[in-house]
């Protein structure tokens, strides 16, 4: 069923000065799934997100997001069709508010973000959304402090927030638990099962327990090559997986 | 007008300081003619506001170009030459100037906006010295000598800009009006927008910005800027010389700028009064000049890491 296939890539492949670090990669993310990326580091995990939002260009291959072939647009063309990116390391604006941080994401769709001319107060039309999204991931008391002094999980959900205000319909998220402490990981879990309604989310993740624990399908990739595909069963007992992941957590 | 304006409460003093800072600034400029040589207040001004433009660039976007004297330099001298052959009114030069420097300015950022970092200066750089090449062979521009003795005209047509006290409220108001469109379009939506992408440009570009036209806009807003004090600036000496296009100026106006505060509203133009009053101060040592205001800056570097202003600020947010 093509049509049930929001983002697709074939042969997708990614050279750095004769180095392949994606090779000829073909994923199929269904609508509606919270898909999983997995694989040792330097599999090529990351390099796959930046090939699909175009912040690298590919080398070869295609990438093919609601039937149109998105390989030649611009990063921010991408963005704006609701194909919207997290980043590995933490990705807020460090001096910018809570709220403000949030402002950046909704401020687009008013319209006015050329308009030098006009004052700042016709953003506060924008603080009711914000504040809407902010309390949806528990920082709504924290509106009006500067970024930089949050804590790193609490940044995380920011950057969460902050995505969430695009509205997007496809969701890439890198690491979103990385670096958490247990009770953190807890919080952002519930909160990306409780973002998925609706939407479709790719992400990466180390955290197996919490790969098993919201993926419906698993991608594994090992030296920029697909390795194995199916549900956390399927896929943990493949002896091929195993054996890339030697040394890592079972 | 902008002692009174209340929007600046909210995001860029915070970081900065002082709403009185405005206050003072405006109760100084109005006095100033009464307390210094007027041609003296009138040079800082327009410097002030070169370097409130190029703080725009530098302190609100993060882009440091390194080409600043061309927007000021070239519209110095389209505004005299616009005045002496065709005799265009004095208010028309002067925005003949500022949008040949914002042109130049979009013909700039169109080529150099792409690079980031050291290789954007470096471009800069590179299109300032031809400017300064093409000022220096054109028939038009006096060589060497550039344009001299050009009447300052009257203002309207009405009121002659001839004696020193009534140009230098003609600049004042104009510094006025460019400062206050610096302060709006740092809390538009557009700054909002900037500073955002010199937080975090990846970021940026992940929200759905291209970034690259945000930084042009401001480019060329800063370098149209540029070009309205480069015009007044020569209307002050009726003169156009090529110490404005010459690359020392574009050092000059990153030295004012660090030493004022990057990223502080007020800074640049302290900055730029400092600046002046040394090399004026220290004008008679001769070449001692430069030795003696690199060994001023650096100490002020070392000292105000964040810039007189930004230090100013941090102490008074401190105290409270
Ligand atoms: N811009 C680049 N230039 C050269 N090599 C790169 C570049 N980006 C990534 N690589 C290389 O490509 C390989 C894959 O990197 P990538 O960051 O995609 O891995 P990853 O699967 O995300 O790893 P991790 O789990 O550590 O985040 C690595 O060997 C890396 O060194
Ligand atoms: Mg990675």
């Amino acid at each position: 069923m093509p049509d049930d296939v929001v983002l697709e890539t074939r042969k997708l492949t990614k050279e750095f000065h004769g180095f392949v670090a994606v090779n000829g990669v073909d994923l199929r993310i269904r609508r509606g799934a919270i898909h999983a990326l997995i694989g040792p580091n330097g599999a090529g995990k990351t390099t796959v997100f930046n090939l699909l939002t175009r912040f690298l260009p590919a080398t070869s291959g295609t990438v093919i997001y609601r039937g149109e072939d998105i390989t030649q647009l611009r990063p921010a063309a991408v963005a704006r069709r609701g194909l919207v990116r997290s980043f590995q390391i933490s990705a807020v604006f460090p001096k910018l508010t809570v709220l403000e941080n949030v402002r950046v994401a909704l401020l687009r769709g008013l319209g006015t973000s050329f308009h030098f001319w006009r004052g700042q107060k016709s953003l506060g039309v924008l603080d009711g959304r914000a504040l809407e999204l902010l309390a949806a991931v528990d920082l709504d008391a924290y509106a009006h402090t500067i970024t930089v002094e949050l804590p790193y999980g609490r940044k995380r959900a920011l950057e969460l927030a902050t995505t969430l205000a695009l509205e997007p319909e496809v969701l890439l998220l890198d690491e979103p638990t990385a670096g958490m402490g247990r009770e953190d990981v807890g919080l952002v879990v519930a909160l990306i099962q409780k973002i998925s309604a609706g939407r479709t989310i790719l992400m990466v993740e180390h955290n197996l327990p919490v790969v098993a624990d919201l993926c419906d399908t698993i991608t594994v990739l090992a030296r920029g090559s697909v390795l194995a595909e199916g549900n956390y069963a399927e896929v943990s007992r493949d002896p091929a997986v195993l054996e890339a992941y030697i040394g890592a957590e079972p | 007008m902008i002692a009174t304006e209340p929007a600046f409460v909210p995001a860029g003093s915070r970081r900065s300081g002082i709403p009185w800072g405005y206050a003072v600034m405006v109760a100084v400029g109005l006095a100033a003619p009464f307390l210094v040589y007027p041609v003296f207040a009138m040079n800082v001004l327009c410097l002030a506001l070169f370097a409130s433009a190029f703080n725009l660039l530098l302190g609100y976007s993060g882009l440091l170009s390194f080409g600043h004297a061309a927007f000021l330099g070239a519209a110095g001298y389209v505004t005299l030459e616009t005045i002496r052959r065709w005799g265009l009114p004095v208010e028309l030069a002067i925005l003949v100037g500022t949008v040949v420097a914002a042109l130049l300015g979009m013909l700039f950022g169109v080529l150099a906006i792409r690079r980031s970092g050291i290789y954007f200066a470096m471009i800069t750089l590179g299109f300032a010295q031809v400017v300064y090449f093409l000022v220096l062979q054109m028939p038009w521009t006096g060589g060497e000598d550039g344009l001299q003795g050009v009447a300052r005209g009257k203002l309207l047509g009405i009121v002659s800009l001839q004696g020193n006290l009534a140009m230098y409220y003609f600049v004042y108001a104009v510094f006025l009006a460019g400062f206050w469109i610096i302060h709006r379009t740092i809390h538009s939506p557009f700054g909002h927008v900037l500073r955002a992408i010199r937080e975090n440009e990846p970021r940026a570009i992940s929200l759905g910005y291209d970034v690259d036209r945000y930084k042009l806009l401001a480019f060329v807003i800063s370098a149209a800027l540029s070009g309205l004090a480069g015009s007044m600036k020569a209307l002050v000496f009726q003169s156009a010389t090529l110490t404005d296009v010459h690359w020392h100026r574009s050092g000059a106006v990153v030295l004012m700028t660090l030493l004022g505060g990057m990223g502080t509203p007020m800074g640049p133009s302290v900055g730029a009064l400092l600046v002046t009053a040394l090399e004026n101060y220290l004008a008679s040592y001769g070449s001692w000049v430069a030795v003696l205001t690199g060994c001023v800056f650096i100490i002020c570097v070392l000292a105000f890491r964040r810039g007189i202003v930004g230090e100013l600020g941090a102490l008074v947010r401190r105290s409270f």
